[in-house]
């Protein structure tokens, strides 16, 4: 096959001709809101790569486009004819990387081999760097971003990052497993992220407590890994599939209702294993099994109930993880057990569906962007002027901490993960 | 074509301050190449006005060095409205929405030309008033590209369609004069009615920089129905009788049986495959009246032989007969990719005459044809689907259009019913206007823009020019 049909072949060239270009998807786009332009819309980016397919663009017109894309997927629901968007964009970044690699020097390919193969999915090399340092910049991403080709980042992201960034608890778990008091309603097992695990520990707590709570019995499986998230979307596909057979094997041992977790974006990946594998794969049924039983926590708490003690006499606003409501399509759970909450006083901000600009790692890497988009979020949301901001994926929970110290607002506004408002509203610490 | 030398873009640089809205990269050019029609043009350059004054200085320059210009909005046409087919400048309106102001008072709305249609409409909602030119792209497109093409929606049966509602306008001549037509009052009968001669002239005679529009009472209240008919020609009839008897619903839409079947097959939502047509009807009004016409509607469906009349009881309700209609899209794709979304109109007396067509149409060039259209105004929208990547079944679609357009025509109807002409209808004009009509039409045009810099390519056919379907 030569160059350009391979090309055809990789880039998802099917799905951009089920386009057809009517421009729904804009108005969902935040970077079109941002840049302004067609070239970063979903529209836009769906024909650029259908030009680079077709051999009429090269693969350096296609990449600043798809770089600054956020992956937030909210094109989706907005299309009226189900392009499979996300299908599209992960086509091109592998492409894309794939090219990149073979540009890379030696001393570059080892750099990402350790953070994406040794660190992000190692809980002790994580709670090591998190016990003394910031994360991110002991990551080196900024060293390493500059090196692929993504955009170069000042110290003045990382200043603002250090300002926000939580105070990390590196102490073991002792429990494994948390009994209700009654005859369980479901028997879940609970997936703890890696990021979630180093920076919000005490979210992954409460998240168990909750669900025993609401009658669950809760087990924690020390054979889980990383979700593989973050490989998936910066192009590392193969250690993405190695890290999903790891969980689906690990998860697959026990007889669990459900796999459960508060963290929209690791969700988002594991809803979607099976699509890592070709259909006639023998890891696809077990893949689907596994992806079928991921639930975020508001699924399930929206099911049951929950002992509520408290009054919180507080206007709330909440900002859906993209990939909670894009990908797992769980959209209506978090609002319905936030207006549970008793003494609440919940309001929608405008636009609350648009992207806050965390996206994974792009406020690391496309800090300036990102930044524009926060600022159209934290305008919306200062107009209501909120006490607590509700989210439900870290990644967003850490730009919300860093809007509101943005806006100055610190005194004025919280920034909560629902499962924190929850377990405070019954009285669960 | 036209090449954009270094000293021409010094000069627009000079104009446009602000190079973020200069685009001249490829990925940029490619991305201002197409719209919701058919075709990859490519321009040379893209610029982003924000001001009269830019646009005057850019269309004076374009004069001088002989540039086409390619006026866009959000790039929604179903017409190639905004090609630039002959290379040369987009200008992308879609930045400039600094204004939107409603005076209650005068009972209108002041828009720039880049703000989405729906939010005039959502705006003038919170001072009781409706803008009532509903596109289904009212949330995405433009209200320049709304009054350039003379845009359309449902509710265009009772309330008309955009060239309705538009009193005053500020506009760029094609050489780079401001001149201001109409007004704030809703009577002028001052001097011809250049307001309506530039509304729907799709760019070729000037470009929008502000538009005055009149907005009108919003009713209190909605109340929908969906009708099931075993026969399409029962449908016909009850859009008739409903029409005569005193009623006039504001939105009145079909779908066809291969339109429900897709729908079925796509999202059960247990609507009978075995019926020919649903109707789907609103009125809008005050609650006790809309209750009132709603029972009369109801059995004058069921006395021309209506299946069943399913009312809505609230929003909610109302909501989800609408769903229907709104899976027909997703669903119709789920066959084929490519959507040929048609809007040719005919009075509405004729309509079972059309379907009538239609079904002959599809049968001889074996094509999948499905209707879903603002049936109570004639404008039935027959959409084809197809992959463009067949070209031997695009073929076929050519010929059918074809057809349709002259079907259309020879039963007293017209090309475009919302959609514009562009360059998808261009070759067709002569069939519909004659030698002279459509010369007539072009004698204004040169008067107007000597130099051809507006958007040329458009609405004229170029000799021997015909319709083409695909992306090339």
């Amino acid at each position: 096959m030569d160059k350009q049909t391979i090309l055809l072949d990789k880039l998802a060239y099917n799905e951009t001709v089920n386009c057809v270009q009517c421009g729904y998807c804009l108005p969902s786009c935040p970077t079109y809101a941002t840049f302004g332009k067609e070239t970063h819309s979903p529209r836009g980016r769906i024909n650029l790569v259908k030009m680079a397919a077709e051999g009429r663009i090269s693969l350096d017109d296609l990449a600043g486009p798809m770089d600054v894309c956020l992956g937030c997927r909210a094109c989706e629901p907005a299309c009226p004819t189900n392009v499979q968007y996300g299908k599209i964009l992960e086509s091109a970044i592998d492409v894309l990387t794939e090219q990149r690699r073979r540009k890379q020097s030696l001393k570059e390919k080892a750099m990402k081999k350790l953070i994406f193969d040794y660190m992000i999915p190692n809980k002790n090399v994580l709670h090591f760097i998190g016990s003394g340092l910031q994360l991110y910049q002991t990551l080196k991403i900024d060293d390493f971003s500059r090196k692929i080709g993504f955009t170069n980042i000042l110290p003045e992201p990382m200043r603002q990052f250090e300002k926000i960034t939580p105070k990390v608890n590196v102490k073991k778990r002792k429990h494994s497993a948390i009994q209700p008091d009654t005859s369980p309603r479901f028997r879940i097992g609970f997936f703890v992220g890696c990021i979630m695990d180093t920076f919000f520990k005490r979210i992954n707590d409460l998240s168990m407590k909750l669900l025993a709570a609401a009658g669950c019995e809760v087990v924690l499986i020390a054979e889980q890994t990383c979700c593989g998230a973050l490989h998936h979307h910066s192009g590392e596909k193969e250690k993405a599939i190695s890290l999903a057979k790891h969980n689906i094997e690990a998860f697959e041992k026990y007889q669990f209702d459900y796999v459960v977790n508060s963290i929209g974006g690791c969700g988002a990946a594991m809803v979607e294993y099976h699509l890592l594998f070709d259909e006639a794969d023998r890891w696809y049924p077990r893949a689907e099994l596994f992806s079928d039983k991921c639930k975020d926590i508001s699924f399930i708490l929206d099911q049951l109930e929950l002992p509520f003690k408290m009054e919180i006499q507080k206007t709330v606003t909440y900002q859906p993880s993209c990939h909670l409501k894009n990908v797992q399509k769980v959209e209506k759970e978090p609002v319905r057990l936030i207006e549970k909450i008793p003494g609440i006083s919940y309001i929608p901000h405008k636009n609350m569906n648009m992207c806050c600009g965390s996206a994974g790692i792009y406020n690391i890497v496309h800090f300036e962007e990102s930044m524009e988009i926060l600022n159209l979020k934290m305008e919306n949301i200062s107009k209501i002027k909120p006490e607590i901001i509700i989210t439900t994926n870290p990644g967003c929970h850490l730009q919300m901490l860093l809007g509101v110290e943005r806006e100055g607002l610190r005194d004025e506004i919280r920034a909560v993960h629902l499962v924190e408002l929850l377990a405070e509203a019954c009285d669960i610490s | 074509m036209a090449t954009i030398t270094e000293e021409c873009l010094r000069n627009i640089e000079a104009i446009i301050v602000n190079k973020k809205r200069i685009l001249q990269r490829r990925e940029d050019l490619f991305s201002y190449s197409f719209d919701a029609s058919f075709g990859t043009h490519l321009p040379e350059l893209v610029l982003q006005p924000i001001s009269t004054d830019e646009v005057v200085g850019v269309v004076k320059l374009a004069n001088l060095y002989k540039i086409p210009l390619y006026p866009r909005g959000r790039g929604t046409s179903l017409s190639g409205g905004p090609l630039p087919v002959n290379g040369g400048i987009v200008l992308d309106f879609s930045l400039w929405k600094d204004k939107l102001i409603i005076d209650p008072d005068d009972s209108i709305a002041v828009v720039s030309p880049g703000v989405l249609t729906a939010d005039i409409n959502a705006k003038a909602n919170e001072f009781g008033f409706m803008y009532p030119p509903d596109p289904s792209s009212a949330h995405v497109s433009t209200i320049g590209g709304n009054l350039a093409e003379n845009s359309g929606g449902p509710r265009g049966l009772k309330y008309g369609v955009t060239k309705d509602y538009v009193i005053g306008l500020e506009v760029v001549t094609p050489e780079g004069e401001i001149i201001r037509t109409g007004g704030r009052t809703i009577k002028n009968v001052t001097g011809y009615d250049l307001t309506k001669l530039i509304v729907g002239s799709e760019g070729t005679l000037g470009i929008i920089t502000e538009a005055i529009l009149k907005l009108i009472p919003k009713p209190i209240a909605t109340k929908t129905a969906l009708v099931l008919f075993d026969d399409l020609v029962d449908s016909g009839h009850a859009i008739s009788r409903i029409l005569s008897s005193g009623i006039l619903p504001s939105k009145m839409e079909i779908m066809d049986q291969a339109c429900i079947i897709a729908v079925e097959e796509y999202k059960p939502l247990g609507l009978p495959t075995d019926v020919e047509a649903i109707l789907l009807i609103e009125l809008d009004g005050h609650p006790y009246s809309i209750e009132e016409e709603m029972k009369k509607v109801k059995s004058t469906c069921l006395a021309v032989g209506a299946r069943e009349v399913i009312v809505a009881e609230n929003d909610e309700e109302a909501n989800e007969l609408w769903k229907a209609r709104k899976l027909v899209s997703p669903a119709i794709v789920k066959i084929k990719p490519t959507k040929i979304s048609e809007d040719a109109t005919v009075p509405r007396s004729k309509i079972p005459d059309m379907f009538k067509k239609l079904k002959e149409i599809k049968e001889t060039h074996d094509i999948n044809l499905v209707v879903f259209g603002h049936a109570g105004d004639g404008n039935l929208h027959p959409n084809i689907i197809a992959d463009q990547r067949d070209t031997e079944e695009m073929k076929r679609v050519e010929l059918a259009v074809e057809e349709i357009f002259k079907a259309a025509i020879e039963l007293g109807g017209t090309l475009s019913g919302e959609h514009g002409i562009g360059i998808m209808k261009s070759p067709f004009m002569e069939m519909e206007l004659g030698t002279k009509g459509l010369e007539m039409m072009k004698r204004i045009k040169m008067a107007w823009d000597p130099n051809n810099i507006l958007n040329p390519g458009k609405v004229f056919p170029e000799p021997g020019q015909r319709l083409v379907l695909h992306n090339g």
